[in-house]
C-alpha cells in the first residue's frame, strides 16, 4: 500500500466544484488509503530509466532505452513516436503485461510504489483498478464469447467487490456515461453485434468502471474513422475532467496531441527525444525529429489543370453490387456499394476521394480499373471499355495502372523485387529481352530512389515506405498515364508518407501523370489533389475543386470531416 | 504548378542502365528462410534421418539380406532374434525371415502411402483451388458435396469396397486416396480464397497478366507452403490407413506383405513369438513418428509464428 | 435453433440414400454369394432359400424392397444368423459397443483436453516436451498395435487385468480397450487444445482480461477455454466416426459382442443384410452426432446463430 499521507485536508485540494460523484469517489479513495494528494507531493507516476530488452534467440534486442518522465494526477501526457519507438513497450511495462522474454530495468514508480519490484499479486490489484487501459484494436479486444455487461461486471466484482443487481446497475449507468445507445437493451449484446466505435466506448466503459488513477489509451483511435475517433477523444476529455484522472495517450499522430494533451513525449528508437507542454513543442521544437514529425503534416497544393484539358477517364452512373451470403441458408442480400457515380478525369488531373470506411471508395476505384464487375459506363482515352472483355482490356492495362495499400500486401511474397517489376514488362513488351527487362527495371527502381542493386533481393527485406516504392515502380516500369492510388500512404508512419507523397508529386510533374487518389487522409488530399470528391455509403455528397471545398464546405458531412481530422472540438480545454 | 505536356517516359526508350545492369547480390527467399529454420529444428532433422534410413533400407535392403521374402529356412521355424543363423529379427512362424518379409512389407507400405497421397494430393488441389479460384455457385455447389462425402461412414465403404472387389493393390492406392483428397481440397480451397484477396493478386489482374500466370505465379507458389506440411501428414494418415485395412484381413494378399499383415499376424502369435508383433510395430511406428515430426517441423519452418 | 435442427435433419436423408444404395450396389456386385459356404448347397435347397431372401428377384427390385422394408424400421434377417433379424442383432450389439465408444471419446476430452492446456501454458517447457512428443507417439502407434500390446503386457505377462471377454462390461474388462481406443484421440485433441490455446492466450482480448487484473488462472478459465475450445469441439464429429471405426478392429481383439464385429465378419460372409444394416445404424449415427457437434459449436460461440 502506499504510504502517501491522506489526511482529512484533502478535499481541499479538489477543485471547489465537486458534484456527488466526486464526492463518493473521494470517499472510496480515502477509504483505499489512494486519496488524492495535496500539492508538492509526488508526481502520480514516475518513470526511471526504464530499459526493456527482448531476450530473443539471437540476442537481446533493445526496445526501450533509457526513458524517464513523470506524469501528474489529472494530466494527459501524451507519448508520441513512430513504429518500432518503444512508446507501446512502455506502456505495456507500466502494467508488467510484456511476455517474459522482456527484460525490464529501471523504475516505474506509482504514488511512490515501485511497480517492478511489486509482487504478481499487487499487480492484479493495480491493473484495472488504479491504470486502467484502452487498446488500440476495438475489434479483438473484447471477448468475443462473452456479453459486454459480463466483460464489464466482471471489473467491479474483481477490484469493487459489486456483484448481482448493483454491479448491472452500475454497469448500464456506465454504458449510458461511455454514450452507448439503448444501454439497457446493449448490456447483453454480444460484442460482434456493436460497431469498432461502440466496441471501444465498452472498452472505456470498462477501464473506467473502478475510476482508475491512471488511463493508459494506446492508440485507441487510430483503427476507427475520423469522425468517430473525434467522438472518443471528446468522450475521454470529458470523462477525465468528470473524474480527474491522468491520461497517458500513446499515439503516432501528433495532430490529435495537439488538441488533447498537456505535456507531450517524443521518443524515437527506444529513446526519449524531448519532453514538454504541448504548445512549447509544437512553438519551438527542441529537437529536428520533432520538428520534422510537425511539419510531417503533408503541405501544398495542387494548382488546378486548364478547363480545356482532355478528358483522359470518364464514368457516368457507376454502380457496384455484391451479394452477401448469410452464413447458412440464409436468403442472399444484395447490397449496392457504389450507387451511380458521375466522374470525370482530365489529364494531368489529380482527384481525390475521400469517405470513410464502407464509402465505397475503394470499390469506385476497382471498378473503374475494371478488376470489379460493375453497371453502368466508363471510357479511357473515349474508347468505351465496358464491353471489352479480358483480353481486349490488356492493351489498355499498360495504360492504367494501380498502387495499393497495404504495401505488406500488395507484393508477391515469393517473387524478387526485379521480377515483381518486370512481370508487367512480360505481358506488355513480350519482344524485350531478358538484358532489357533488366534494364527497364533498374531504370523504374531509380525513379522511385530505390538502389537498383536491391532488385534480386526479396519484399520482406524492405521497410513499408520501401515496398510502397516497389509498388509504384512495378505501375510506373510499364509508363502508364493514368495511376489509380488507393490509399497509397495510409499505412506508413507520418515521415515515412511524407517522403512518398513527395515521390508521387515529382513522378506526376516529370510524366505528366493523371491520378485518382483515394484516402480517408483529408491532410493527405488536399496536399495531392486539385479536385475532390467526398464519397458517403456509395454516393458522392460533394465535388468540386479541392481549394473550394476545404475554404467553404457545402455539406454538413464535409464539415463533420474536416472538423473531425483538423480542429477536433474536444469541448473546454482541460485545466 | 500548371500542367505540363505529357512526356514519354524516360527518354525514349533508351534506358540509363542499357548493356550494364548494376550487380545485384541476391536476397534470402522464404523457402531459403524456411530451409534455415527446418535444419534448427533438430528433431525434424533427426526424423528425416531417419525417414531416410527406412526408405533406403526398405528399397535395397531385401536385396542384402541373405533371405528371400518367402524363402523357408526349415532349421528356423519361429525362432526369436538370432544373429549366428543370419536372422537377425528372428523368423515367422513359417520360417521365413522376418526383418526380410519387413523390409518388403515396408516397400508396399511406403508405395502404397506414396501414391495414395499423391492421388489424394491430384484431385484435393485440383478441386480445391477449381472451387476456391471461381468462387460464387461454383464453390458453393462444390464444397456442398464435399460436405456430403464427409458425413459419409467413409471406413465403411472403403473396407466394402476391399470386400467386393477382392484385395488388388491398385484398389488400395485408388480407394485411400479418394478418401483423403477430402482434407486437402479444403485447405487447398481456403488457401485460394485468402490469396485470391491479396492485393498482390490483385495487382497482377491489374498488369493484365493472364489467369493462367496468376494461378501458377502468384497463386500455387504461396499456397505451397500448406499444402507440403499437410502431404507430410497424410502420409502415416494413409500408412495407418493400409495398415488398418491389411490388419482387417484386406489388405495385399500373398506372396506380397505389408507391415499391416505382418502385425497381424504378429498379433495372432505375440504370446509365443513376440518378435512378430514388436519388429513390423517398431518399423511402422518410427516411420509414422518421423513423418509427423518432420510435418511438424515443416510447418513450424513454413510458419514460425505457430511455434 | 429447431428449425434449423429440422433442417438438418431432413439433408441427412439423401445423405443416408447415398449411403445405402452404394453400399447395397457394391454388396451385390461382388463375387460370391451368402450360401457359398464350405460345402455346396443342392441346387434347388439353394434355390428355395434365393427365393426366401427375395434373392432371385432383379436387383432394382430387391433395392426397392429393402428401401421399402427400412422405411418400417425392418433391417431384414441375416443371412449368417439363421434364426436372427438384423435389428436383433444390432440392438444386441449396441450397448456394449455404446458403452465402449461412449468411455472412449469421453476419455479423449477429459484426458486430451487438460494435457494440451498445460502444454500450452508452460509452452517450451519440458512439461511441454513431455507432453507433446507422447502425444506424436500415441498418434504414431495405431490402435491395432497398441490393444494386442496391452492385452499381452496387462493380461497376460502382469495377469493384472482380463486380456479380453466382455463379461457385462465391468470395468476391468472395459479398462484395455478404452485405453486402446482412445488413445489416438487423446492425442490429437491435446495437440489441437494446445494450438488453438496458444493462439488464444495471444489475442488481444486475452490482454484485455489481464489488464482488467485477472488472475492468470482466472484469464485461462474465463477467458481462454471457452475459445480455445472451439476447433476441438468441431473436431469431434471426425473423431466420433474415427472411434466408431476403431471399435470395429477393438472389438475383434478383445472379443468384444459389440456391433463392430459383426461388419467385418458380415462383408467377408456376404451376409447381405447384415453389412447392410451396420452401415444404415453406423450411418445414421454419425450424422446424428455430428448434428449434435454443430449444435453444441453454436452454444458455444454466440457469433454462430441458427435461426434464419
Amino acid at each position: 500500500m502506499t504510504s502517501s499521507p491522506s489526511t482529512s485536508g484533502t478535499s481541499s485540494s479538489l477543485p471547489p466544484a465537486r458534484n456527488a460523484a466526486d464526492q463518493a469517489r473521494a470517499d472510496t479513495l480515502t477509504r483505499l488509503g489512494l486519496a488524492a494528494e495535496a500539492p508538492g507531493t509526488p508526481p502520480l507516476m514516475e518513470i526511471n530509466d526504464l530499459k526493456v530488452d527482448f531476450q530473443l534467440p539471437d540476442g537481446a534486442v533493445p526496445a526501450v532505452k533509457g526513458v524517464s518522465f513523470t506524469l501528474n494526477k489529472g494530466e494527459t501526457l501524451a507519448l508520441v513516436g513512430e513504429s518500432g519507438s518503444g512508446k507501446s513497450v512502455t506502456s505495456t511495462a507500466i502494467l508488467r503485461l510484456l511476455p517474459e522474454l522482456a527484460e525490464i530495468k529501471g523504475a516505474i514508480r506509482l504514488r511512490g510504489e515501485d511497480l517492478l519490484s511489486a509482487s504478481t499479486r499487487r499487480m492484479r490489484e493495480l491493473r484495472g483498478n488504479r491504470i486502467a487501459t484502452v487498446f488500440q484494436e476495438p475489434m479483438t479486444s473484447l471477448n468475443p464469447l462473452h456479453r459486454i455487461g459480463r466483460q464489464i461486471i466482471e471489473v467491479l466484482a474483481l477490484h469493487r467487490d459489486l456483484k448481482g443487481r448493483a454491479a448491472r446497475h452500475k454497469a448500464l449507468e456506465l454504458l449510458e456515461q461511455v454514450g452507448i445507445p439503448e444501454p439497457a437493451r446493449r448490456i447483453d449484446s454480444y460484442p460482434h453485434e456493436l460497431s469498432g466505435g461502440q466496441r471501444q466506448r465498452v472498452m472505456i466503459a470498462i477501464a473506467l468502471a473502478c475510476e482508475p488513477d491512471l488511463l493508459i489509451a494506446d492508440e485507441p483511435t487510430t483503427a476507427l474513422d475520423v469522425t468517430v475517433q473525434a467522438q472518443i477523444l471528446r468522450l475521454l476529455k470529458s470523462l477525465q475532467q468528470r473524474y480527474g484522472m491522468a491520461i497517458l495517450f500513446i499515439t503516432h499522430d501528433l495532430s490529435i496531441v495537439r488538441h488533447f494533451a498537456d505535456r507531450v513525449c517524443v521518443m524515437r528508437h527506444g529513446e526519449l527525444l524531448e519532453t514538454g507542454a504541448t504548445h512549447d513543442v509544437f512553438e519551438s521544437p527542441q529537437h529536428a525529429y520533432t520538428r520534422m514529425l510537425i511539419d510531417a503534416e503533408p503541405a501544398g497544393e495542387k494548382a488546378p489543370v486548364a478547363a480545356d484539358a482532355p478528358v483522359l477517364l470518364s464514368a457516368r452512373d457507376v454502380r457496384v453490387s455484391f451479394t452477401i451470403k448469410r452464413p447458412l441458408f440464409g436468403p442472399k442480400v444484395a447490397f449496392e456499394a457504389v450507387r451511380g457515380i458521375d466522374l470525370e478525369v482530365r489529364r494531368g488531373q489529380t482527384i481525390g476521394i475521400v469517405g470513410e470506411s464502407g464509402s465505397g471508395k475503394s470499390t469506385l476505384g476497382r471498378a473503374l480499373l475494371r478488376l470489379l464487375k460493375s453497371q453502368g459506363q466508363i471510357s479511357f482515352d473515349g474508347v468505351d471499355i465496358m464491353p471489352l472483355d479480358k483480353s481486349g482490356m490488356r492493351p489498355l492495362r499498360s495504360r492504367m495502372q494501380v498502387v495499393f495499400q497495404d504495401p505488406f500486401g500488395s507484393l508477391s511474397p515469393r517473387l524478387t523485387v526485379g521480377e515483381i517489376i518486370s512481370e508487367g514488362l512480360r505481358v506488355h513488351h513480350p519482344e524485350l529481352n531478358r538484358a532489357q527487362r533488366d534494364a527497364r527495371v533498374c531504370d523504374a527502381l531509380s525513379e522511385v530512389s530505390l538502389d537498383p542493386g536491391m532488385r534480386n533481393r526479396y519484399p520482406h527485406e524492405f521497410s513499408g515506405g520501401q515496398r510502397q516504392r516497389i509498388a509504384i515502380a512495378r505501375a510506373l516500369v510499364l509508363k502508364p498515364e493514368f495511376l489509380l492510388l488507393d490509399e497509397p500512404t495510409s499505412a506508413l508512419d507520418r515521415s515515412v508518407q511524407v517522403t512518398v507523397i513527395d515521390l508521387l508529386r515529382d513522378l506526376q510533374a516529370r510524366h505528366g501523370l493523371t491520378y485518382l487518389f483515394i484516402s480517408h487522409d483529408l491532410a493527405v488530399v488536399r496536399a495531392l489533389s486539385d479536385h475532390l470528391i467526398v464519397m458517403k455509403e456509395g454516393e458522392v455528397v460533394e465535388s468540386g475543386s479541392t481549394h473550394a471545398i476545404f475554404e467553404a464546405p457545402r455539406e454538413r458531412y464535409t464539415r463533420e470531416l474536416m472538423q473531425a481530422a483538423f480542429a477536433p472540438d474536444l469541448g473546454q480545454t482541460h485545466h | 504548378m500548371s500542367q505540363t505536356t505529357p512526356a514519354p517516359h524516360g527518354t525514349g526508350g533508351a534506358s540509363a542502365f542499357d548493356g550494364q545492369p548494376p550487380a545485384a547480390p541476391a536476397g534470402d527467399s522464404l523457402t531459403r528462410d524456411a530451409w534455415r529454420r527446418l535444419k534448427q529444428n533438430r528433431a525434424a532433422m533427426c526424423s528425416l534421418v531417419v525417414m531416410a534410413v527406412i526408405v533406403l533400407a526398405c528399397l535395397i535392403g531385401p536385396w542384402l539380406t541373405p533371405f528371400e521374402l518367402d524363402e523357408v529356412d526349415w532349421n528356423a521355424i519361429g525362432t526369436g532374434p538370432d544373429l549366428a543363423s543370419g536372422h537377425v529379427f528372428g523368423t515367422d512362424v513359417n520360417g521365413r525371415d522376418l526383418l526380410t518379409r519387413t523390409l518388403h512389407g515396408g516397400q508396399i507400405s511406403l508405395s502404397v502411402a506414396l501414391v495414395a497421397t499423391f492421388v489424394s494430393l491430384v484431385i484435393g488441389v485440383l478441386y480445391g483451388a477449381v472451387s476456391g479460384y471461381f468462387g460464387g455457385r461454383t464453390d458453393n455447389l462444390m464444397m456442398r458435396f464435399v460436405d456430403i462425402m464427409y458425413s459419409l461412414p467413409f471406413m465403411f465403404l472403403v473396407i466394402l469396397l476391399m470386400v467386393v472387389f477382392g484385395r488388388n493393390i491398385f484398389l488400395i492406392y485408388a480407394a485411400i486416396g479418394a478418401v483423403e483428397w477430402l482434407d486437402m481440397s479444403r485447405i487447398v480451397r481456403g488457401q485460394v480464397l485468402a490469396l485470391k484477396k491479396r492485393e498482390f493478386v490483385e495487382a497482377a489482374h491489374a498488369l493484365g497478366v493472364r489467369d493462367l500466370q496468376v494461378v501458377t505465379r502468384h497463386l500455387i507458389p504461396n499456397a505451397l507452403g500448406p499444402v507440403i506440411v499437410y502431404v507430410t501428414l497424410t502420409v502415416p494418415k494413409v500408412i495407418l490407413l493400409e495398415s488398418f485395412l491389411s490388419f482387417l484381413g484386406l489388405g495385399v494378399q500373398e506372396p506380397l506383405t505389408s507391415w499391416g499383415v505382418l502385425i497381424s499376424e504378429g498379433k495372432d502369435m505375440m504370446e509365443t513369438a513376440p518378435w512378430m508383433l514388436l519388429v513390423p510395430s517398431a518399423f511402422l511406428a518410427a516411420t509414422l513418428f518421423c513423418l509427423n515430426f518432420l510435418g511438424d517441423g515443416l510447418r513450424d519452418a513454413l510458419d514460425p509464428k505457430t511455434r | 435453433m429447431l428449425s434449423y435442427t429440422l433442417k438438418r435433419l431432413l439433408q441427412a436423408i439423401p445423405t443416408l440414400l447415398i449411403v445405402i444404395t452404394l453400399s447395397f450396389f457394391l454388396m451385390r456386385v461382388a463375387p460370391g454369394g451368402p450360401f457359398d459356404g464350405e460345402r455346396r448347397l443342392p441346387p434347388e435347397i439353394e434355390q428355395n432359400l434365393r427365393a426366401a431372401y427375395h434373392l432371385d428377384e432383379p436387383l432394382p427390385m430387391q433395392y426397392l424392397r429393402y428401401l421399402g422394408d427400412l422405411v418400417q424400421g425392418d433391417l431384414g434377417p441375416s443371412f449368417k444368423y439363421k434364426d436372427f433379424d438384423v435389428s436383433e442383432l444390432i440392438s444386441q450389439g449396441f450397448p456394449a459397443s455404446l458403452e465402449l465408444g461412449m468411455w472412449a471419446i469421453l476419455a479423449a476430452l477429459l484426458i486430451g483436453v487438460p494435457l494440451g492446456v498445460i502444454a500450452a501454458i508452460r509452452r517450451n517447457s519440458t512439461a511441454d516436451y513431455v507432453v507433446m512428443s507422447t502425444a506424436l507417439a500415441g498418434i504414431a502407434v495405431p490402435n491395432f498395435v497398441i490393444a494386442p500390446l496391452l492385452a499381452l503386457v496387462f493380461g497376460v505377462l502382469l495377469g493384472w487385468l482380463p486380456a479380453g471377454g466382455w463379461n457385462g462390461g465391468a470395468w476391468q474388462n472395459l479398462l484395455l480397450p478404452v485405453v486402446a481406443l482412445s488413445i489416438q484421440q487423446i492425442a490429437y485433441i491435446a495437440r489441437m487444445m494446445r494450438a488453438s490455446m496458444i493462439e488464444v492466450l495471444g489475442s488481444h482480448y486475452i490482454r484485455t482480461a489481464r489488464a482488467k487484473g485477472l488472475s492468470e488462472w482466472k484469464v485461462i478459465l474465463r477467458h481462454a477455454l471457452r475459445p480455445a475450445m472451439l476447433p476441438v469441439v468441431s473436431y469431434l464429429g471426425p473423431a466420433i466416426a474415427g472411434i466408431i471405426t476403431g471399435s470395429v478392429v477393438i472389438e475383434q481383439i478383445f472379443g468384444i459382442p459389440g456391433i463392430g464385429r459383426y461388419f467385418v465378419q458380415g462383408a467377408l460372409n456376404r451376409d447381405y443384410t447384415l453389412v447392410m444394416g451396420t452401415v444404415v445404424f453406423y450411418g445414421a449415427l454419425i450424422l446424428l452426432l455430428n448434428l449434435i457437434v454443430d449444435l453444441l459449436y453454436s452454444m458455444l460461440d454466440p457469433q454462430i446463430r441458427y435461426d434464419d
